[in-house]
Parts: C-alpha cells; structure tokens; sequence
C-alpha cells in the first residue's frame, strides 16, 4: 500500500517524462558502440531495460527505506 | 558465427576530415556524420538529441515569458549558469543563448520574444524582465525538467562529437581480432587504410549477436 501512497504524491505522470530520456541515451550510446543500425538497436534495446530495470531498483530501495522513516 | 565473422574483413568507414567532421558534429547534431556519408547514424543523432533539446527548450518556457528560457548564458556573480556549459554540447541551436547574454550585458533589449534569454537580476529595476525566481513561479518544475533534456541533450552530443571524429568505439571481440590481423605483418601490408579510416564492427555483426547482453 505504502509504495503506492508515495508514487500517487509524486505523481505517476512524472515517469513519463523519463522515457524520451531513456530512450536517446540508450539509442546514442548504443550508436558510439556500433555501426550497423540493427546492432545499435540491439544493444539501445539492452541498454533502455538495463536504465529503466535500475530505475526500479532504485525506486524500491528507496521507498522501502522512505517507509521506515 | 565467430568462424564466419572472421573469415569477412571489416568494412572501413571513412572518417573523411576527422576535425571538421567533429567541429560539424557539434555545430549540430548528426551533422558531422551526414558530411562523412554515415547517414543512418546522423539521422539517429539529428533527430534524437536535436529532439530532446528542442522538447527542453519547449518545457522551459511559454508564450508570455519566452520560449527556452533555461537555456541561457550568465556567469554573473549573482546568477552562475554553470548549466550552460553542458547545453552549449549541443552547438548552434545554444548560439543565440550567447547572442542574448551579450546584449543583455550591453544593456539591450533581447531578441526573438526574449528566446535562451538570460532572466533579470533581483537589483536590476531597468526592465520588466521576469527574474530567475519568477521564472521558477510561472514555469514550476517544468523549468527543470527543461534544463534536464536540454543539459542531457548538450552531454549526448559530446559522445556524436567523438564518434564522428574517431568513429565508433569498437566491441571487445571485434578489438581482438583487429590485434590478431595486426599482429601478422602479411595483413599490415595488405591493408591500406589511413589513419582516418576506421574498422566497422559490421563485418563482426555475428560477434555481436552471439555476446550476451
């Protein structure tokens, strides 16, 4: 219940803002590594659900710990 | 796959002039890529990191303040911009952020609607500008939410800037056997690539595959 208590003050339509960001960095750090473009997606596909998998992560910790205090 | 990708040599890509290929990288995104005939990938940087500036510069200001307003120049003592100093990556469309700041400081009006304008100074009563606090009022978060986009923006494009001018950093098992070719003076002679030409890691694209992650 908490979890959602703290994401609902902070908004859900916050996260959105996130996605063009994951999505360039992912796509422009993938094409510094690569050169064919089924590669660079490839690996900006690996990278976006790398960022967005330790963005949930960190996400948790934090409202576990914002929990206990 | 590895049997295969080693048998094919790597094509080369033609960095062309690696200086002005970076010095158009950063004047705008893509821009160096599309000048060396790599126009998959200056497309991708054109429209990606282009995008996400323009949508910060959209977040960060409206119609009666000026559009772009968290992209300015000021290292007033009051007011120290150290923000801009990433946005700036991202080349010319930053330029009339700097064309502002100069007119500001030689006590001008502003052009294009007050566009990348530097905000008022609180001790500055001269003009009705709205001042960084007030800015911060009317815009609310969205005021960092464009400085973000427009700062990441700005730092992408360093990484294009790189890529056009020493091409892309090639995989670990691509590097090997590079090394290996190298290593063997019968392939030194047989290849004739410049200092300016740069193995693709497309001829390797198995390697890739097959690597996990």
């Amino acid at each position: 219940m908490w979890p959602s208590v703290i994401f609902a003050q902070l908004g859900w339509s916050y996260f959105w803002y996130a996605a063009p960001l994951v999505a360039v960095i992912s796509l422009v750090y993938a094409a510094t590594r690569h050169e064919d473009l089924r590669s660079i997606f490839r690996h900006a596909f690996g990278c976006a659900t790398w960022i967005v998998g330790l963005m949930v992560v960190v996400g948790v910790v934090m409202a576990v710990i914002s929990a206990w205090l | 796959m590895s049997a295969q990708s080693a048998s094919e040599s790597p094509k080369p890509i033609e960095l062309k002039d690696p200086v002005m290929a970076a010095f158009l990288a950063w004047l705008i995104p893509g821009l160096g890529h599309l000048y060396q005939g790599r126009i998959a990938k200056g497309i991708l940087f054109l429209v990606g990191i282009l995008g996400i500036f323009m949508y910060g510069v959209y977040l960060g200001g409206d119609r009666e303040v000026g559009w772009g307003r968290v992209v300015y120049m000021s290292f007033r003592p009051e007011d120290q911009r150290l923000h801009f100093l990433c946005q700036v990556g991202v080349g010319l469309p930053a330029m009339p952020a700097v064309i502002q700041a100069v007119r500001v400081r030689s006590e001008r009006a502003p052009l294009w609607g007050c566009l990348m304008a530097p905000p008022r100074l609180p001790s500055d009563r001269s003009s009705d500008r709205p001042t960084l606090d007030d800015l911060h009022k009317r815009l609310h978060h969205y005021f960092e939410l464009g400085t973000l986009y427009t700062m990441i923006a700005g730092l992408l494009n360093i990484l294009a800037i790189y890529d056009a001018w020493a091409g892309p950093v090639l995989e670990e098992s691509v590097k090997e056997e590079k090394e290996e070719k190298d290593s063997s003076p019968a392939e030194v002679e047989s290849s004739s690539g410049g200092s300016d030409v740069k193995a693709s890691e497309s001829g390797a694209e198995g390697d890739c595959a097959s690597k996990p992650g």
